[in-house]
């Protein structure tokens, strides 16, 4: 028999999804003493159980020694998920690509992802006025810029003061000092007129509470930190809000469909499936919150459809899943010679760069209208599948320390001194940039596709266009000027225009956003400034389906910012009983 | 916390602060209500599907024992012992290669082919499979594919199997303790940093602000 279990208490909130968005949103209403239910498609997640530790781990401790043909970042990476899922498809249209990532787990994608926290700036809220393109935000830097204050003292993010145009300054922690090659960035970049500064990271260089630790530089964010030094949402967010007792967790939890009252046209509560068991259910509440993901968010809302709302709930304007847009991509490695035979101690630092390179120049001067930002890589690193991969590539081409030149490739014992040689001599950089929103790249539902639930699944179509590509050739300009300056030299060869500049493919820098975007015109937007639907009071969405733009910047604080402000929003709307 | 006492906790039993709250613990428990079945032991940090999934194709066998054996004999020519270090082989590079192979099936045909052109042409050479040759004969025929720029167009076959072999040796040996310790990587560990040691500092002074 096909039978649905119904939850029989009306939750204050249910909100669906649990990374920076969810979480936030969850933290704030449970502590506001709101009655939440916490739905997640993933499995339960806590980095400082043994169960789900990988940090610390060695190499061997996989068969793989940590290759990524399984885990997209390898075996120790905290991403239960990848761009592929086992039965939960999606498509693409018209021969385009877009390349969705998905994490299923307590704190999504929040327990991998760099702790890059920059804020946006005034600028980034207002494009179109400088640039026409695009469209401006319904709100400013002032609206956000509380939020913002308030995320960096609740979460913890380390940086320095420097009154850059357009890149705010946070309440920052102490950063931690540059590596040596970061010591060497730092002063190709005098050389070349490009900012190499201090990053912005969510890390804890110092204790900020009771319940978390201090950074004890092992680099290994990725994995999600035990001591809950770095920003994970599962360890920062989730488990602390389950913890006030207002918060109901429902694991393994799909939602199908936000369900509503055919009079009303108000959210009711929440269709779902439990993943593992595969039982229906449904769980009521007087207000929902979607934040699960730009992506998943835009799918619930387009599968929830009724009379009264014939193409999706929130979609009388035709707009959700529009202005899909993730951050540009393309990178660059280099060998540094004077790096060989480096004296060897331990540099793994925290997670990620210690310097970084803000956006430096003005579009106007450019052909191209939007910025981007430079990620640097590089060190003496732990051994990882593919170690001293290619050295016949370079072996034969530097001399050794005596001054010997040797025949490339080789065996023995003069090889493996080779390895030596080159351990910790090499850097990356990687530029992430703006893509102008753009109502043709958009998802919306297959017509006949459906994934192992029998959801339908979502189609893609996305395209980059000259504003994104001139970019990626700018940065291979940048990363060229920047590897000479360091006197290095640059690995493979640069793309060219037949590769569009080595753009990365839609969706995998994994910023993708945009897809229910907020605006004062109910015509071409989705959701209100407050990231209120409105075609429905009740409905909110705090991913980072609500930006207008991207800026050249990672969303994650602004997802934070934003979902807070939200929250702020419900508690002072149910107060006032408008919801 | 405190950065010494986020330590002492690592140290003492990797709980970290896994919290043993009711409400925590019911949420996890929500998601337990149902029993594994297949019972497989799962490592810490590996998902269910995961360990499942290694634990078969640690099971299965790719290699043929001449096969393996041949392997053995090229791991331990590219890396061998030396004053600082042990052998490929005594890293457990050949298992690793093994599981690699399974694991990564794109390998499975350069890998099968490579090794019977290394016999074929052992054999051609001195009437023997490669692992019966003798050192010197080994190290002949190596000397012809192990060097990209210099080998002969007709060994180039050899030449592609061997920077495979290389390659995947170098995998297998330096994510090991022997391979880690020999390359003087020393993280991985509860750690403070204050930049680089004053002498690096001084050593690449004209590199530096």
């Amino acid at each position: 028999m096909f039978e649905i279990k119904e939850q029989p208490a009306v939750f204050d909130v249910v909100i669906i999804g649990s990374g920076a968005g969810g979480g936030m949103a969850a933290y704030q209403l449970a502590k506001a003493g709101a009655k939440v239910a916490l739905l997640e498609a993933g499995g339960y997640f806590d980095p400082a159980d043994p169960k789900y530790i990988t940090q610390l781990k060695w190499p061997w401790e996989s068969p793989r020694r940590g290759a990524g043909n399984h885990r997209p970042f390898g075996d120790f990476d905290a991403a239960w998920g990848g761009w592929e899922l086992d039965g939960e498809p999606y498509t693409r249209k018209s021969g385009t690509q877009f390349d969705w990532f998905r994490s299923r787990m307590l704190g999504g994608r929040t327990n991998h992802w760099g702790r890059i926290s920059l804020r946006f700036g005034p600028k980034d809220f207002k494009r179109k006025s400088i640039d026409g393109l695009g469209d401006d935000w319904p709100i400013g830097y002032d609206d956000v810029k509380p939020y913002y204050d308030q995320v960096d003292k609740l979460i913890g993010v380390f940086g320095t003061i420097e009154n850059m145009d357009n890149e705010p300054d946070g309440i920052f922690l102490p950063p931690p000092k540059p590596r040596l090659h970061e010591l060497f960035l730092q002063k190709a970049g005098k050389k070349a007129n490009i900012p190499v500064i201090p990053s912005r990271l969510s890390i804890l260089t110092k204790p900020i509470n009771d319940q978390r630790g201090v950074c004890f530089y092992c680099s290994q964010c990725s994995r999600s930190c035990q001591a809950y030094a770095d920003f994970s949402s599962s360890s920062v967010l989730v488990i602390p809000a389950v913890k006030t007792g207002n918060v109901t967790l429902i694991n393994n939890a799909m939602a199908r469909e936000v369900l509503t009252d055919p009079k009303t046209g108000l959210a009711t509560g929440v269709s779902y499936v439990d993943r593992n068991k595969l039982t229906e259910h449904t769980i009521k509440g007087k207000v929902v919150v979607l934040a699960a993901s730009a992506g998943e968010s835009a799918r619930l809302l387009l599968n929830s459809k009724s009379e009264r709302h014939p193409n999706g709930l929130a979609n009388s304007s035709g707009v959700v899943g529009r202005y899909l847009h993730d951050s540009t991509g393309a990178s660059r490695g280099a060998f540094l010679p004077h790096l060989m035979d480096r004296k060897r101690y331990n540099e793994d630092g925290v997670g990620g760069m210690h310097v970084y390179t803000p956006w430096w120049l003005d579009n106007k001067k450019l052909d191209f209208p939007r910025g981007y930002h430079i990620e640097y890589g590089g060190g003496m690193g732990m051994p990882n599948y593919g170690f001293g991969s290619g050295i016949e590539a370079m072996n034969g081409k530097y001399p050794t320390a005596a001054g010997v030149m040797k025949p490339a490739g080789g065996y023995g014992a003069s090889l493996k001194e080779d390895y030596r040689r080159f351990y910790g001599a090499y850097i990356g950089m990687a530029g992430r940039g703006e893509a102008v929103p753009n109502y043709d790249n958009y998802a919306e539902i297959d017509p006949t596709v459906v994934d192992k639930y029998g959801i339908p699944v979502l189609r893609f179509h996305y395209k980059w266009t000259d504003y994104e590509i001139k970019q990626a050739k700018h940065m291979h300009d940048t990363f060229e000027e920047i590897i000479h300056s360091l006197g290095g030299v640059a690995s493979g060869t640069k793309p060219g225009a037949d590769t569009n500049y080595g753009i990365a493919a839609p969706g995998r820098i994994i910023h993708e956003v945009g897809t229910v975007r907020m605006g004062d015109d109910p015509k071409t937007s989705v959701l209100n400034k407050y990231s209120q639907a409105h075609d429905a009071k009740n409905v909110f969405v705090v991913d980072g389906g609500s930006f207008v733009s991207q800026a050249d910047k990672n969303p994650t604080w602004t997802i934070l910012a934003l979902s807070w402000r939200a929250s702020d929003y419900i508690i002072d709307q149910t107060k006032k009983k408008n919801i | 916390m405190k950065r010494r006492d986020s330590l002492k906790a690592l140290t003492l039993s990797s709980l970290g602060l896994a919290g043993m709250n009711p409400q925590v613990a019911m949420a996890e428990q929500r998601e337990l209500e149902s029993p594994p079945e297949t019972p497989v032991k799962i490592p810490g940090g590996r998902q269910k599907e995961e360990a499942i999934r290694d634990a078969r194709l640690m099971k299965e066998k790719f290699f043929t024992a001449p096969e393996l054996a041949t392997v053995k004999v090229l791991c331990d020519i590219i890396i061998p012992k030396d004053a600082k270090s042990g052998s490929a082989s005594e890293a457990g590079v050949p298992a690793f290669i093994e599981f690699i192979a399974k694991d990564m099936p794109q390998n499975q045909v350069p890998l099968r082919g490579g090794l019977k052109w290394l016999d074929i042409e052992s054999n051609k050479r001195f009437k023997k499979i490669f692992t019966l040759c003798s050192k010197e004969q080994q190290l002949q025929i190596v000397d012809d594919i192990a060097y990209p720029e210099k080998a002969k167009p007709m060994y180039s076959q050899g030449v592609a199997f061997f920077n495979l072999m290389r390659n995947l040796t170098a995998s297998g040996f330096y994510t090991t303790r022997i391979g880690i310790d020999d390359i003087g990587y020393v993280g991985n560990t509860p750690n403070v940093w204050e930049g680089p040691p004053a002498d690096v500092i001084k050593q690449y002074e004209k590199y530096i602000v």
